[in-house]
């Protein structure tokens, strides 16, 4: 799906939005209005961003994105269909609650980086922040590098591929999200555990790094954690 | 919600643009934190024996010349008065401690905002733009600032209430986020003879660590310290007199972004207040670990 829509694109021409000098509102409201199948181009270059907040967000249209720099807040939020690439770092949420469609960044990620979302594909080339895929729900996310504390908090599904390391309190209180992590996990949220690493998981594991562009791993070099599902009835021992 | 912003020259160029690229990181963070602005600006460091004064008067008639020729009966030398809107600027012939020691005797009406070698601290309430307007901040050269834009959330929107905080001799923080224990840290700070102005959570942190540097902590032990004794959301800058620190609670609530190239090292809540720097396209830029002291300070000649 993802091949056609390159191949097609190529024999469309770029269209360039200068964020130095088109208004953010007015770049977001055309590609706002290519919802519902619209005319209008399908590819996009977006430059000097320069840490704009909440930049190509809210999009519903199959078309692609290039954002040549560093992004603020809310980057791709709500992203159904599109593919958006950003060359550079993002700030907090970004691809927050993500629907479909595919959020790639070269670079770093800040907090809460694909919180929320309910389907479609996140990559982070570079390194995730705290809280990366907090009550994901559905949302496959690949992180290259490391993500920061409360990784998965609450994830209810979707998969979390880590390629490098996990901070403290991974998968706490997370309920039928997959969790995926090559390097140490400092420590386990509550009721997060380690998991047996089927041949399904491999094949699952293979296709997402494929997805993510990321040819230079070994499924079985990582470990799988889930739910322990021992705090999915109330137990007074829990509660305060 | 606040803005933070530092910048660190590593060049002469960078020394030379400081006060502009400050005014322009600062206005950047106008949005988050649209009652107060501030900042403290590390230059021209006064003389060996001489200590420098940063004063506020809330009196727009304030004589600062009158205070100069106080300044010089009681002291000696020729102060002169480097006036920015509500604040004036003294290199004073004394040790810091007497001098700031004598304004708050002889001239109660007055705050001092700082005291050291080097700092010099500048606030007010009102808009971020304004207050770069008013205080001409795009003049200032020196080796390294902080700033910062505020929203008030714990107590009211005053002068005195706006960061940057002093915490002793060319020390101030700048605080993004809440603490929770500040009521109870402050009597406890009270009892070992640290004063308050304020009911101001960030100036219970700044008092912390001016107690902790008292009793003979470095910054990074007193900061390492706050991830014990401060209980609540921070992202701190601190400013010495060779360089700033960095820090942020274990939870990490509050943003951070760090970059850095040959020419200047930079701290802000947000990457758009560094973008706004010269080569800030391909800076290293990354986000600070919660609970890490960051830190940087110029060689000592």
């Amino acid at each position: 799906m993802r091949a056609e829509v390159t191949e097609a694109a190529e024999t469309t021409a770029v269209e360039v939005v200068d964020l130095a000098s088109t208004p953010l509102r007015e770049l977001n409201q055309r590609l706002h209005d290519l919802a519902g199948g619209a005319d209008g181009p399908r590819r996009w270059r977006i430059l000097n961003p320069n840490g704009a907040h909440a930049v190509a967000c809210g999009i519903d249209a199959e078309i692609e994105i290039e954002i040549q720099g560093h992004v603020g807040y809310y980057c791709a939020g709500m992203n159904k269909l599109a593919t958006v690439r950003v060359h550079g770092n993002a700030g907090p949420g970004l691809a927050e609650n993500i629907t479909s469609g595919t959020v790639m960044v070269d670079g770093n990620a800040s907090q809460s980086a694909g919180a929320t979302g309910r389907g479609g594909l996140l990559v982070v080339h570079g390194d995730a922040a705290a809280r990366c895929g907090i009550s994901m729900k559905g949302v496959d996310i690949v992180v290259r590098g490391s993500v920061g504390h409360l990784s998965g908090f609450i994830a209810q599904t979707g998969r979390l591929v880590v390629c490098g390391d996990a901070d403290e309190a991974l998968g706490d209180s997370i309920y039928e999200a997959r969790i995926y992590v090559r390097g140490a996990v400092s420590e386990l949220g509550a009721d997060c555990v380690e998991k047996e690493l089927r041949d399904e998981h491999r094949a699952e594991l293979a296709d997402l790094l494929l997805q993510a562009g990321i040819d230079d791993l070994d499924p079985s070099d990582f470990r799988r954690y889930g739910s322990a599902r021992r705090l999915y009835n109330f137990h007074v021992d829990n509660a305060y | 919600m606040c803005g933070i912003v530092g910048l660190f020259a590593k060049s002469s160029e960078v020394e030379e643009g400081l006060g502009e690229h400050l005014a322009a990181m600062l206005a950047q963070m106008s949005d988050r934190g649209p009652d107060s602005a501030g900042v403290a600006v590390y230059r021209e460091p006064a003389p060996s024996g001489a200590c420098k004064l940063t004063l506020f008067s809330d009196d727009p008639l304030q004589d600062w010349d009158a205070l100069a020729a106080d300044l010089r009966n009681a002291f000696g030398g020729a102060p002169e008065p480097g006036v920015r809107a509500s604040h004036a600027v003294f290199v004073v012939d004394a040790e810091a401690f007497d001098a700031e020691a004598w304004i708050q005797s002889a001239h109660p009406e007055l705050r001092v905002m700082s005291a050291g070698q080097t700092i010099e601290i500048y606030k007010e309430t009102g808009r971020p733009e304004e207050f770069i307007r008013q205080f001409s901040l795009g003049d200032f050269h020196g080796t390294h600032a902080l700033g910062h834009t505020r929203m008030a959330t714990e107590s009211r929107v005053t002068t005195a209430g706006s960061h940057p905080f002093s915490t002793g001799l060319d020390v101030c923080l700048v605080h993004n986020g809440s603490l929770s224990n500040h009521n109870r840290l402050r009597e406890e700070l009270r009892r070992e003879g640290i004063e308050f102005q304020t009911e101001n959570d960030t100036e219970v942190a700044a008092g912390y660590l001016a107690w902790r540097l008292r009793e003979g902590a470095s910054l990074e032990q007193a900061l390492d310290g706050c991830l014990d004794d401060l209980d609540g959301f921070y992202t701190f800058l601190v400013g010495t007199a060779d360089g700033f620190a960095v820090l942020r609670d274990p939870i990490a609530c509050k943003p951070a972004v760090l970059a850095e190239t040959d020419e200047w090292v930079a701290m802000a809540s947000e990457w758009r207040a560094i973008a706004v720097l010269p080569g800030a396209a391909d800076a290293t830029a990354w986000e600070p670990a919660p609970g890490v002291v960051y830190a940087w300070e110029r060689q000592k000649v």
